[in-house]
C-alpha cells in the first residue's frame, strides 16, 4: 500500500481538486482509501458524494470547569493561567472555553477546589462509502483544539482500512498550513504531492512545505496548477524545484471547467475531458512511475507521451 | 477598530483585501486614521510582506516555555509527569525525559514539582518581524518549519496591538490563516469585525459557514463578507447570506487584471486604481457595522 498525501502550504491552490480527480483515476485501475485530513474544513466530501456508514465521536481533551457555589473569586487561578482563559468576576470566576487549551494547571492552585476538568466532544468522524472507495473523514467542531489529534485518528483508521482491504493506495487530501494538522497529514506518507501555483505567495509557501516534507524525510513532488496565469512564474518555480530535485509532475492549464465541475459536485475527471483532465491522467502516471521501483526510465516514457520535457527531471 | 480578514477556505483572497484595506485606509486621510497596524497572523504561510515589502527594524525570536530539570533537586516522585496533560514529561530510570514538540507551554509541570526542580526555558518556535512601508504599521509571525503549534507566535505577535499606543480612530488588521481551527481563533478573537472574504463556489460557501460558526457563533463577533471573484461559480453564498442576514460589503468581480497583478506580488489599488473607490467604500461600510 502506497501512502499519498496532497498538501500545498498556501490554501486555495487546488488540493481537493487535485485529490478527487487522483481518486477518480486511480479508481479505475487500483483499489483505494481516501481520507481527508483538513477536518476544519473538509471538502473532500462535497465532490464524492459519500455515504455514512459509520459516525463516532471525537472527544479531544478536557476544558476547566469552575464551580460558581464553590469559588471564592480569589485569583489563583487566572495568575497560573497563560490562556487568558479565565474571566475574572466579582463573585465567582468562569472558564472561556475557547480560550481554555485543558492544561489543568488551575485545578492544582485553587485553594477551594472549585475546579474541575470535563472532558467534551470535540468532533465527529465518519466512515463512508463514496464514489471510488471507503472515504474516512471528519468535522471538528467550531473553535476547538486538537485537529492534528482528530487528523492523527481519521489517517489511522483509513489506513487500517486500507491493509484491511489490501488496497492498493491511501490518498490523504491535507490540509493548507505547515503546521500541527499538516504534521500530522503527512506523517506515514511514501510520497507528498504538493499543489502549488504560479505566484509570488504560492513560490513563497512551496518553499516552506518543502522545507516541511525535507524536516521530517518525505519524498516530495510537485504540481503547478493554473500554470499559464503566470508563465515566468511557473519557469521559476520549475528551477526553484529543478535545484533542489524535487520533480516537477505536472503543470494544470487554468480552465473555468474546475469551477463548473465543483460546482456539479464531481471531480473534473468525470466532468469533462479536456486539457486539465488530460494533465491531471499524465500526473497520476507520474506519480506511479516514481513509485515504479524508482525506475527512472518509466517516467521519462510518460514525459515523452506528455510531449513536453520537464527541465526538472 | 481591530478587524480580523479571514474566510475558512484558502487562496479566497484574504490577503488581497487586508493589504488593501489596509493602504486604503493609510492613504486615506479623509477617514481620519493614520498609521494602520496590519499584523499577518498567518504565520504558517505568511505572505502580506511579499505584497508590501516592509521595511524590517526588528526581529524577536519568539517560543514557548518548556520544562528543564534540574536534576540537584529532583527526586524522579514523578509529579511532573502526572500533571502534564499533554504527555510532555516521562519519569523513567532517574531520567527525566522531555518531549518538548507536545509541550503547550502551560507551566503545571514547574507549578507543580515539589522540590522546585523544574525552571522553564524559552523553546523557540518562531519568530516576530516588525517594520514600516507605506503608512501601514506592520508585523508578522513566522512559524520554524518543522513545528507544529501556531498559536504561541499568533499570541505574540498580538501583543503588538497592545504596544501600539493606537489613537481612537486607529484601525488594527489582521490576516488569518484559512480553516477555522485554533490558529483562526486566536486571531479572531478581541476582533470588533470579521470580514470573511470567500468565493461563490461550494467550497467557498461550505467553509464561509463554518468560519461564520466560529465568528458569530462561538465568539459572538460582527461579521461581513467581502465575495471574491464574484460571478465564477454558483448564487449559494449569496443566499446564505441573505438567509443569515450577514451583509455582503463588497463584490470584487473575477478579472484576470487581478489575478495577473497578484501572482507578481503587486498591489490593486496601485495597479488599478478603479478599485481604490471600492476598498475605501468597503472600509466605510465595515465602520458602519461595528456603529450599529
Amino acid at each position: 500500500m502506497r501512502q499519498i498525501a496532497i498538501l500545498s502550504g498556501k490554501g486555495g491552490t487546488g488540493k481537493t481538486t487535485v485529490a478527487a480527480a487522483l481518486a477518480h483515476l486511480a479508481s479505475q485501475e487500483a483499489s483505494i482509501v481516501l481520507a481527508d485530513a483538513d477536518v476544519d474544513a473538509a471538502n473532500l466530501e462535497l465532490v464524492l458524494s459519500p455515504q455514512i456508514l459509520e459516525e463516532s465521536e471525537f472527544t479531544g481533551g478536557g476544558v476547566a470547569v469552575i464551580d460558581p457555589e464553590l469559588c471564592i473569586a480569589c485569583d489563583a487561578c487566572a495568575e497560573v493561567c497563560r490562556f487568558e482563559a479565565i474571566v475574572p468576576g466579582d463573585e465567582t470566576y468562569a472558564v472561556d472555553e475557547i480560550g481554555c487549551e485543558g492544561c489543568a494547571a488551575c485545578i492544582y492552585v485553587c485553594p477551594v477546589e472549585a475546579i474541575e476538568m470535563q472532558e467534551r466532544m470535540d468532533g465527529r468522524w465518519f466512515r463512508s462509502q463514496a464514489r471510488y472507495g471507503p472515504l474516512f473523514h471528519a468535522h471538528l467542531f467550531a473553535a476547538r483544539e486538537n485537529s492534528g489529534k482528530l487528523v492523527t485518528l481519521v489517517k489511522s483508521r483509513a489506513r487500517l482500512a486500507a491493509m484491511e482491504e489490501n488496497a492498493d493506495y491511501l490518498l490523504v487530501d491535507g490540509p493548507p498550513g505547515i503546521g500541527c494538522p499538516v504534521i500530522a497529514a503527512i506523517s506515514g506518507a511514501d510520497l507528498t504531492l504538493l499543489v502549488t501555483e504560479p505566484t509570488v505567495a504560492g513560490a513563497h509557501d512551496l518553499e516552506r512545505i518543502v522545507g516541511m516534507a525535507r524536516h521530517f524525510g518525505i519524498q516530495a513532488v510537485v504540481c503547478i496548477n493554473k500554470y499559464d496565469l503566470n508563465l515566468a512564474k511557473t519557469e521559476e518555480i520549475a528551477s526553484w524545484c529543478a535545484e533542489r530535485d524535487v520533480p516537477v509532475v505536472g503543470r494544470i492549464p487554468f480552465d473555468q471547467a474546475v469551477t463548473r465541475a465543483m460546482v456539479q459536485g464531481k471531480p473534473i475527471t468525470e466532468h469533462s475531458d479536456g486539457p486539465v483532465p488530460e494533465e491531471l491522467q499524465r500526473i497520476w502516471a507520474r506519480l506511479k512511475a516514481v513509485f515504479g521501483e524508482n525506475d527512472r526510465r518509466a517516467f521519462y516514457d510518460v514525459e515523452l507521451e506528455g510531449g513536453e520535457s520537464d527541465a526538472s527531471f | 477598530m481591530i478587524i480580523t480578514v479571514a474566510s475558512g477556505k484558502g487562496g479566497t483572497g484574504k490577503t488581497t483585501v487586508a493589504v488593501n484595506l489596509a493602504l486604503t485606509i493609510a492613504a486615506d486621510q479623509s477617514v481620519n486614521s493614520a498609521d494602520p497596524l496590519l499584523l499577518d497572523c498567518d504565520v504558517e504561510a505568511p505572505n502580506v510582506h511579499l505584497f508590501l515589502n516592509p521595511v524590517i527594524e526588528r526581529g524577536e525570536e519568539v517560543g514557548i516555555l518548556i520544562p528543564e530539570v534540574d536534576y540537584d533537586k529532583c527526586t524522579f516522585c514523578g509529579r511532573c509527569a502526572e500533571v502534564c496533560v499533554y504527555h510532555v514529561l516521562a519519569v523513567v530510570n532517574q531520567k527525566v525525559l522531555i518531549f518538548s514538540e507536545l509541550c503547550h507551554g502551560c507551566g503545571s509541570c514547574s507549578l507543580n514539582c515539589p522540590e522546585e526542580a523544574i525552571h522553564e526555558v524559552l523553546h523557540v518556535t518562531g519568530v516576530i518581524e516588525e517594520g514600516h512601508a507605506r503608512g501601514i504599521r506592520f508585523a508578522h509571525g513566522i512559524l520554524n518549519i518543522g513545528e507544529a503549534m501556531a498559536v504561541p507566535v499568533i499570541r505574540e505577535l498580538k501583543k503588538r496591538i497592545g504596544e501600539a499606543d493606537l489613537q481612537p480612530h486607529s484601525s488594527v488588521i489582521l490576516d488569518a490563516s484559512p480553516g477555522t481551527s485554533c490558529p483562526v481563533v486566536e486571531t479572531m478573537r478581541g476582533a470588533d469585525f470579521v470580514l470573511m472574504v470567500t468565493e461563490p463556489t461550494p467550497f467557498g460557501l461550505h467553509d464561509l459557514k463554518l468560519a461564520v460558526e466560529v465568528a458569530r457563533g462561538e465568539l459572538g463577533l460582527l461579521v461581513g463578507v467581502v465575495i471574491n471573484r464574484d460571478g465564477i461559480g454558483d448564487e449559494g453564498v449569496e443566499e446564505y447570506c441573505a438567509a443569515e442576514g450577514i451583509p455582503i460589503l463588497m463584490r470584487i468581480p473575477f478579472d484576470r487584471r487581478i489575478a495577473e497583478v497578484y501572482s507578481e506580488g503587486g498591489l490593486v489599488i496601485e495597479a488599478l486604481p478603479e478599485y481604490r473607490e471600492q476598498f475605501r467604500r468597503l472600509y466605510q461600510k465595515i465602520r458602519e457595522e461595528v456603529k450599529k
